[in-house]
């Protein structure tokens, strides 16, 4: 009753006895305090919902309510389960997600609208006798109000403001946008849809009703390997990670799974128990390393030596000395081995050249309908040329032969031969030349002595074509000879032993790489070994560790290789696990009509984000790295001199890679003034570039009409993680304060571009207005205009998957949004009705036209055959959607884009829904949607039509529009695909054909989803979802050239580089050391240490970082790593702080000095946050630095290809990819440690102590 | 000082103070349980703290039984001991000012560091710093208080404040005139004393009444609380 009264109870006998000899008392006391500790763990409600994180993880957790507060979280444990011979996938999760519920009430959350105090004073200023599009031109035509603003951005400043002025501000300056420089200058980044796939779309539908630029993410965080467009026509499909379970032999490869794919890693675990090997190849002991049978270390960034190596150990024992049966006959069906290559002459040597096609023959081998998009073998049994199915050419224009049956185009049976090594079976040995890169000097990489060029022989075939009698080789017998292997052809430069220095030996590659050749041929042979045994069940889990080099094309097609040649991929248990970056978006078809609101218009504007990041932060104006530097010996003649940015404007103007602005013309007006001249769109726009009259934007990223000008960042933290040149940003892009310590290109008086124009100013300061949606304070919040509170992901209602487990889960509100915070979806809408009302100022109904990439997956990507033709310098005339990016116009309905936004447009009934080159009929989905969701009723544009009023009406869209969700669709998706392979698929779905998964299903319990054709892998009783599946079991092709996995890459430009075939590269020299490292030394000693960003521990990239409770598990702020070797020659002990730099910036931390490290190396994790314990830089004068201040994107000419079937545009699938693994640093131990606490001067500086 | 006064001060004031010390602490104790506590920032940091902290409450805690024996032990009981007047006051004084030192000295170290060391500025509430201020104030006046008592080493100054405060237990009207033509700084020390018994229950004091003197005699190093107990319960089970 009363703690006190309680207490008043002298009279009455409390101790009721004594145990352990007195030593202890028994008491009756009150116990009613205790309850206090019950009512911790006491809670109102347990809501499921999910970390919206950059995370494979996709965990679905129990969130736990009290009196309206989150309190904390548990891991659920209610997946459904999966077979008696496999484990299940419960629980998952990791201490990083545990800790979320921390953000919701802490200081770092952003609780209210926040806008720089300089712009709002000037808006407000301006405000009170303008409109708003009015003032918001007052503010940016001003240059020092501008410059007022921009200049702070990054030191704080920030102030409070209300939804409705915001959100008039934003409108404002997209309205301004739209009108001046065009809505293209909108640009919007936001990554991985997968992880909350409604607040993705809420931005990106946005921005596409406007015309703005939806920014891609894959590419730029360099987790996308070019590798697997290449080879399979497929961004990445991988398996999940409980078919790891299945596997017989498993490498890790530059993967950390234990600490990156923690959830999943007891699967790893528990294979192990089952008796699987495990090999992992990683420099640094790695938790990973420690669950190894055999741990390889090799010297960083020379794995595809290794990888290499290993190949001619298995083509030796297991292809040319014995023949394994299942390896051959799978690579006769489901690889391009047995396709014929021309041999052109060059230097007095031969060249391997394209494919051949049939369109070379004199009858095009009877094929009428793409012939030169056909490739060719030689049957074994009729000895003819022939056509056999599934190459891309019957991909497009003809129905029912684009499958990987063993038949050529006329319908007969094929045995294809592989190779003409038998006397009878070729006419000439020829000289082939193959390039080699490892002799190529570099500083901190060890190298061999051979020649450039290797002439190896091969054995060849002479064919008469229509044009004369050429000279072919097989893949095969190429690929052999790439690998150094000896036939018995007498050739100096194969091998006969492993012992002989040659490439590819073991030998060779244990000088490169530094692992024992016992190691490399004991690996080789037991991976082979086993895979023959099981068909196929070795599996390779790959990673950041091998894909964040320059030519992580080598390290990935090196390990592709191996699966292929032991016919591993596409089987249960074995193949390619790719795990960085790529959480399957798995309703992706019925996700991608509401993200880019293609119910209302299409196309979208989507923006590969390297090249826009690389003009745009002008990180091209600092180019280090030459042409020449990474040309191949034995590349045919061409106009190759030409800087990286050059090679990437000619990939935007032969449409190949995508442009972000298009058209240094606003698109608005160009619209009107085809409309004007009364001309088809398309012949104007061609007419126009090639006169003259009309530029590319790409061509001039400096002049300001081609500057971005509104920049939405949401879900992402551009600036603070991902932001490779970090300076360069701060330094161009926002024009503030930065920490470039090198020069650029003019000042240096080095080779400039050839193509881009030259400004002897870069500007400082190209974006107009950042505004940032986040529910904590970042460092891209730090740096941004505007900073909206959005709801924490235990606040909003979304979707969820992964590819590491089969399940579609959500996020769920649990608690209303805190504070003034809304949810993306709601913030977006918000913006949309700000927008629709104050853009009427200046717009109304506009046309808008819009430049498109030749598109993978549709029927323009077999547009540029043969060779390389720019219709700049006349090769060609530029014709839009074959030689050029292909044109089309579209209405904006400005005033109405609230309207739309909330309404599922018509063109889902008109035209129907698909993706990956199928499309089917919706109109059923719609009409469930209406009933679903409810019709609009209001009169306008979009009455009658099916309401998205809610975050959970637009996941209702998603859930009925995707096959992978609604039954029904995936039976009308597959027989949309047996059309074009001839073959019925349909069985693969009919089984769930009722099955329709609602939002409230998977808040009930996360749902398997049903196999569909947008990927290769199925959902099934029987197997484990595998990438590569229903290629080899249901004979779908490849979306290849070829239709086959396609290890020989003939495009021009790739030979060009000496891709054709994968050798090892070396490491690039980015050069960044040697103009700093004695000018900036201030006389310490120091280190020169290889710079590598790995994924981390105590975060998911930036995520967590900031987080108290992950903070106390490491050293509370950045770290980097560095061995004890490496650590005394430069006088450093544990915890020093030590400042990293060289000449892109600086950056500080404390160093973990560990016996874990391979010397030579410094690991930062990357993405620590520069807003937590961050000291100054001595040399900069700046907070910190994060780990991309010493980083800066390098592109490359191999990833720009396009117009060439899987080399052809996709978002997200294929384009530069921001490596930054090549970069060196120069490491000393920081003297001063400089908190940088004082307030900044009028000027914008950091007052001086 | 107007009779007015002097009998709302030391007349009145007293059963205000010392009701509402009573009532809330009791109400603090029952409503309150978790902010029952003495507030120490000693895991923020040390310095200063062991040395301030250890003469503060040494001193204090010698001044308090010091005024608590003084005041309230009746006067016929040092008659009859047989100590006189003016023995008890230099006794007073001599003790008084030793221990007073102590604490102002030590008071003066706790003030520094709750003023001066930003955590532990950060984490103190206004009372936490007014109360320490307060009691250096009191500190300082009963300090200044002795040169007053030298003027008076018979003694018959201190026995109109045991009057006082004897009267004031024992609920005499007349109580405050026994002090009507003391010193100002007697009534402004007088004064101040109330004062903190009436925000007693309001301050980190009250912690003074949890002092776990028990276990320097309780049986037994671990206790067992039982379950079978009637006054508990156990929504568990």
């Amino acid at each position: 009753m009363s703690l006190l009264l309680d207490k008043l109870n002298f009279f009455a006998k409390q101790d009721t006895g004594t145990f352990a000899n007195g030593h202890g008392v028994t008491t009756n006391e009150n116990r009613n305090w205790e309850d206090s500790y019950r009512k911790r763990w006491q809670y109102d409600k347990i809501v499921r919902s999910t970390h919206g994180v950059n995370c494979t993880g996709s965990c679905s957790w129990k969130i736990y309510v009290k009196g309206g507060i989150v309190t904390w979280e548990t891991q659920q444990t209610d997946y459904p389960r999966t077979r008696p011979d496999l484990p299940n996938h419960e629980p998952r999760g990791c201490s990083r997600g545990a800790s979320y519920s921390w953000y919701m009430y802490s200081a770092n959350r952003v609780k209210h609208p926040l806008i720089r105090s300089r712009l709002l004073k000037l808006w407000r200023n301006e405000r009170t006798v303008k409109s708003p599009v009015a003032a918001w031109a007052a503010i940016q035509d001003d240059p020092a109000k501008r410059a007022d603003y921009l200049k702070v951005r990054g030191h704080g400043g920030f102030v409070r403001a209300t939804w409705e002025e915001v959100n008039e501000i934003i409108a404002a300056a997209n309205a301004y946008t739209a009108k001046k420089w065009g809505p293209d200058r909108v640009v919007g980044f936001s990554p991985i849809p997968a992880m909350s796939m409604i607040s993705y779309a809420a931005g990106t539908r946005y921005l596409s009703l406007l015309g703005g630029t939806c920014m891609s993410f894959y590419d730029w965080y360099c987790d996308l390997p070019p590798a697997s467009p290449q080879t399979w026509g497929e961004q990445t499909d991988v398996p999940e990670s409980a078919d790891w379970y299945n596997a017989g032999f498993l490498m890790l490869w530059g993967s950390n799974v234990p600490q990156t794919r923690t959830p999943d890693a007891h699967f790893y675990t528990e294979v192990r128990y089952k008796g699987t090997k495990s090999v992992v190849v990683c420099p640094d002991y790695s938790e990973a390393a420690k669950f190894s049978d055999l741990w390889l270390h090799p010297k960083q960034g020379t794995d595809a030596a290794l990888a290499m190596a290993m190949g001619h150990v298995i083509l030796r024992e297991y292809h040319l000395d014995r023949q394994a049966k299942y390896f051959e006959d799978y690579c006769r069906k489901y690889s391009d081995m047995p396709l014929l290559v021309r041999l052109v002459k060059k230097d007095g040597k031969y060249i391997p050249e394209r494919l051949l096609r049939a369109s070379e023959f004199a009858d095009n081998l009877g094929e009428e309908n793409n012939p030169e998009w056909k490739t060719v073998a030689l049957d074994r049994k009729s000895k003819k040329i022939v056509v056999p199915h599934g190459s891309i050419g019957f991909r497009w224009g003809e129905k029912g032969k684009w499958n990987l049956e063993e038949r050529d185009g006329a319908g007969k049976d094929t045995d294809l031969a592989m190779s003409f090594i038998d006397k009878a079976d070729h006419d000439e040995v020829a000289d082939v030349a193959f390039p080699y890169f490892g002799n190529r000097e570099h500083d901190h990489f060890a190298g061999t002595n051979h020649e450039s060029v290797m002439v190896r022989k091969v054995p060849a075939k002479k064919v008469k074509l229509a044009e004369g009698e050429a000279l072919v080789a097989s893949v095969f017998d190429l690929f052999i000879a790439n690998y150094g292997l000896d036939r018995g052809l007498d050739d100096p430069n194969s091998a006969k032993s492993y012992d002989e220095e040659l490439p590819y030996t073991p030998t060779w590659a244990e000088k490169i790489t530094g692992v024992p050749k016992d190691h490399i041929i004991t690996t080789a042979r037991e991976f082979a070994t086993n895979a023959e045994k099981t068909n196929g069940r070795s599996m390779v889990i790959l990673g950041a560790g091998l894909n964040h080099w320059y030519h992580m094309d080598m390290n990935y097609r090196g390990i592709i290789n191996l699966l292929v040649m032991c016919g591993c991929v596409g089987q249960s248990g074995g193949g390619w696990s790719h795990y960085v970056g790529q959480e399957k978006l798995r309703p992706q078809t019925g996700w991608t009509a509401l993200a880019f609101a293609l119910d209302w218009t299409r196309p979208p504007r989507h923006m590969n984000s390297t090249s826009f990041f690389y003009a745009h932060t002008d990180q091209w104006r600092y180019e280090t790295l030459k042409v020449d530097e990474i040309l191949s010996p034995t590349a045919p003649d061409g106009d190759w001199d030409a800087s990286l940015i050059d090679y990437n404007i000619r990939a935007e103007r032969m449409g190949w890679l995508p442009s972000a602005p298009q058209l240094e013309t606003n698109s608005l007006q160009v619209a009107k003034a085809i409309e004007e001249s009364g001309k088809e769109a398309k012949d104007y726009i061609a007419q126009e570039l090639k006169s003259g009259g009309l530029k590319l934007s790409c061509e001039d990223p400096d002049n300001e009409a081609n500057w971005p000008r509104n920049l939405f960042v949401w879900r992402s933290n551009l600036l603070g993680s991902s932001g490779k040149g970090h300076e360069y940003f701060l330094r161009h892009l926002l024009g503030t304060e930065h920490g470039v310590l090198g020069k650029d290109l003019g000042e240096e008086g080095r080779q400039r571009a050839k193509e881009a124009v030259w400004h002897d100013n870069a500007p400082e300061g190209k974006l107009d207005l950042l505004v940032t949606l986040d529910f904590r304070m970042s460092t891209t919040c730090v740096y941004s205009d505007i900073v909206l509170p959005t709801a924490t992901w235990y606040e909003k209602n979304d979707l969820n998957t992964s590819d590491m487990h089969p399940f579609i889960h959500p996020l769920s509100s649990a608690a209303d949004p805190a504070w003034e915070a809304r949810s993306d979806w709601e913030i977006f809408k918000g913006i949309a009705k700000s927008f629709s009302e104050v853009s009427q100022e200046v717009l109304g109904k506009e046309k808008d036209v819009v430049l498109v990439p030749i598109l993978h997956d549709t029927a323009g990507e077999i547009a540029q055959p043969f060779d390389v033709a720019d219709w700049k310098k006349g090769d060609i005339d530029p014709q839009p959607g074959k030689t050029m990016p292909n044109v089309v116009v579209v209405e904006r309905d400005y005033p109405n884009i609230y309207k739309r936004f909330t309404a599922l447009g018509p063109l889902m009934s008109k035209l129907g829904n698909g993706g990956k080159g199928i499309s089917w009929n919706t109109e059923h989905e719609v009409d469930l949607l209406k009933g679903l969701n409810g019709e609009v009723l209001e009169d306008g544009p979009t009455k009658g039509l099916a309401k998205i009023e809610t975050d959970i009406d637009a996941s209702e869209v998603v859930l009925s529009l995707a096959p992978e969700t609604n039954g029904e669709v995936a039976v009308k998706a597959w027989a949309a695909l047996s059309e074009f392979t001839g073959r019925d698929h349909t069985h693969l779905a009919l089984p769930k054909e009722e099955e329709k998964i609602r939002f409230r299903d998977i808040v009930a319990q996360p749902r398997k989803i049903i196999s569909s054709p947008t990927w290769s892998g199925i959902e099934s009783e029987h197997v484990c979802y595998n990438a590569g599946y229903t290629n080899v079991h249901e004979l779908i092709p490849w979306r290849t050239i070829s239709g086959r996995q396609q290890l020989y890459q003939d495009h021009l430009w790739m030979r060009a580089f000496g891709e054709g075939f994968c050798v090892y590269r070396p490491p690039i020299d980015t050069k960044g050391v040697k103009p700093v490292i004695d000018d900036k030394s201030l006389g310490r000693k120091q280190l020169v240490l290889n710079f590598i960003t790995p994924h981390q521990k105590w975060g998911i990239h930036s995520t967590y970082t900031d987080n108290l409770l992950m903070l106390t598990l490491n050293r509370g702020g950045p770290v980097v790593w560095i061995s004890e070797v490496d650590a005394q020659k430069a006088d450093i002990e544990d915890n020093d702080w030590v400042e990293v730099f060289n000449i892109n910036g600086a950056l500080v931390a404390r160093a973990v000095v560990s016996q874990r490290m391979k010397e030579g190396t410094i690991y930062m994790y990357h993405a620590q946050e520069k807003i937590v314990n961050t000291p100054g830089s001595e040399l900069t004068g700046q907070r910190g630095g994060i780990h991309n201040s010493v980083t800066r994107t390098v592109t490359k000419p191999t990833h720009m290809i396009g117009g060439y079937a899987q080399q052809s545009y996709g978002f997200n699938y294929y384009g530069t990819v921001g490596s930054n693994r090549d970069e060196f640093v120069v490491v000393h131990k920081l003297e001063k440690v400089n908190w940088m606490e004082e307030p900044l001067d009028d000027s914008g500086q950091e007052a001086a102590e | 000082m107007s009779g007015f006064f002097n009998t709302l001060f030391f007349g009145i004031y007293p059963y205000i103070a010392l009701s509402v010390m009573i009532v809330g602490t009791i109400i603090r104790y029952d409503r309150e349980p978790y902010s029952w506590r003495a507030g120490s920032s000693q895991l923020l940091r040390r310095k200063q703290l062991v040395w301030g902290s250890v003469l503060f409450h040494v001193g204090v805690l010698i001044i308090f039984f010091g005024h608590l024996v003084g005041l309230l032990t009746p006067i016929v009981l040092f008659d009859l001991v047989g100590i006189s007047h003016g023995a008890k006051q230099v006794l007073a004084v001599v003790v008084g000012g030793i221990a007073g030192l102590m604490a102002i000295v030590g008071a003066g170290m706790l003030i520094h560091r709750r003023l001066y060391d930003a955590r532990v500025r950060a984490v103190s509430s206004t009372m936490d710093t007014f109360i320490i201020c307060l009691l250096g104030f009191q500190l300082l006046l009963g300090l200044g208080t002795i040169p007053v008592s030298l003027m008076h080493l018979d003694g018959e100054e201190m026995v109109k404040f045991m009057s006082w405060a004897q009267g004031i237990f024992t609920f005499r009207g007349d109580a405050a005139s026994y002090v009507v033509d003391a010193s100002w700084i007697f009534k402004l020390h007088l004064f101040v004393g109330l004062t903190i018994l009436l925000i007693f229950p309001f301050t980190r004091l009250v912690h003074m009444l949890s002092v776990p003197a028990r276990y320097l005699w309780r049986p037994g190093y671990q206790i067992v609380r039982e379950r079978n107990s009637t006054n508990s319960r156990h929504p568990a089970e």
